[in-house]
């Protein structure tokens, strides 16, 4: 009977953790889960039944983050450029290691960074992260292979031209 | 290389990584890395890229899930939900408008109607503290506000001679922008509601049509700019009273 609301409930901490690794922010992140719950069931009666639930959800999530992310990508740039510490474990002590991770993360581009986020720490099959972005498998090897390329480049502290930032 | 082993491409590196390689392959994968240290040094650096994200992120799996995303979902059973959503019974029209518009607008604007304005109506009509958003003391700016998103002039039609009181109202998340739902209840509590949402300029007039999503009944029609649905727990020959009521208060 409440099957559904249950297998949701289940999903809920593994939405905020994504959220979390793509947006950084603990309040942002839980706006963009928020929205993700809310957008699911109202369109729920979309949903092929059969089909892989999961997957769906954070579908959902992707859109609702595309969407956002395209509105507010100017304010966003400028919010990450101000932001240098991203508080991801919000106080906590945290290793430098995970500090740089977490900067270097900010620093890729969100369609880099959500493969290389559904892949190392959803650890969802490269069929199902296709799925997901509704794009076509070689593509998502192409964001996973450039991803990992460009974050192995951040994290050694090589110059990455591309990247950097104009204030 | 030998020959007869297939390429060692990139995405083959991933896949090692990810551990996604059947046995065979992870072993040619394996000596392939052998004689390429680079390679080698890729992927580890790779494998520790995962388990560093993995270490950075799974807290966040620990943590309490906060009270704003633990009812989100709608209150009533999954059953009851899905029964909702799956149904979309178009029942018998009752038409008395002399020109309808041209059908196939009129669907496309009326397709989802009657459902969504069901889900609207079961998702708020049980609440006891919060059923609207601004509420009938504020009636004029209530109006307005939903005026002015929905950029269409809107109108909380009086329904107090079919014995309904205007409760009050709130903006919702229609399918293609914002929609609007005003909640009226009468002396014995039942509640009615009416949900709009815009239509193209051009879509003229629809019949009135019934639909039953699970213990709701639906009437909605299109009316000029705006879609209407009433949604109510209540008697289909007592619904389709309201239904023109409605229309009336709104067609003076």
């Amino acid at each position: 009977m409440s099957e559904f609301d249950e297998f949701i409930r289940d999903q809920v901490p593994r939405l905020r953790r994504y959220a979390r690794a793509l947006l950084g922010e603990r309040s942002r992140a839980d706006d963009l889960v928020q929205d993700t719950l809310e957008r699911a069931w109202t369109r729920f009666h979309l949903w092929q039944r059969g089909s892989n639930l999961r997957a769906w959800l954070f579908t959902v999530m992707h859109n609702v983050f595309v969407n956002q992310h395209r509105k507010n990508s100017r304010e966003a740039a400028v919010a990450l450029d101000d932001a240098p510490e991203i508080a991801v474990n919000d106080g906590a002590a945290q290793s430098m290691d995970v500090r740089d991770l977490t900067k270097a993360l900010t620093q890729l581009p969100a369609e880099f960074r959500e493969v290389l986020l559904l892949v190392s720490v959803e650890q969802m099959s490269y069929e199902e992260v296709a799925e997901v972005l509704n794009v076509p498998l070689g593509t998502v090897m192409s964001r996973l292979s450039r991803g990992r390329a460009r974050l192995r480049a951040l994290l050694s502290g090589e110059s990455t031209p591309p990247l950097r930032r104009v204030k | 290389m030998s020959s007869n082993i297939p390429e060692i491409t990139d995405a083959d590196l991933h896949a090692y990584v990810d551990q996604r390689l059947d046995p065979a392959r992870r072993a040619e994968v394996e000596a392939y890395l052998e004689a390429n240290p680079d390679a080698a040094a890729r992927v580890r650096d790779y494998r520790a890229q995962n388990d560093l994200l993995r270490a950075a992120f799974d807290n966040v799996l620990e943590e309490p899930v906060p009270d704003r995303l633990s009812h989100v979902r709608p209150r009533w059973s999954t059953m009851h939900f899905a029964a909702i959503a799956a149904t979309l019974v178009i029942g018998v029209s009752v038409g008395w408008f002399a020109h309808v518009a041209s059908p196939n607008r009129v669907e496309v604007v009326m397709s989802s109607l009657p459902q969504q304005a069901a889900i609207a109506h079961v998702v708020y009509t049980p609440e006891v503290l919060h059923p609207v958003e601004v509420d009938a003391t504020q009636e004029q700016h209530l109006v307005k506000w939903l005026s002015k998103r929905l950029g269409k002039d809107v109108h909380a039609p009086s329904l107090v001679e079919a014995g309904f009181q205007l409760e009050g109202g709130r903006l919702l998340p229609g399918d293609d922008g914002p929609a609007a739902q005003f909640m009226y209840r009468n002396n014995t509590g039942e509640r009615l509601t009416l949900y709009l949402r815009t239509a193209q300029a051009d879509s003229g007039e629809s019949a009135f049509r019934f639909a039953q999503e699970d213990k709701v009944s639906v009437f909605y029609w299109v009316d000029r700019d705006l879609a209407y649905a009433l949604s109510g727990e209540i008697d289909r020959s007592r619904l389709l009273n309201v239904a023109e009521a409605v229309y009336h208060e709104l067609n003076p």
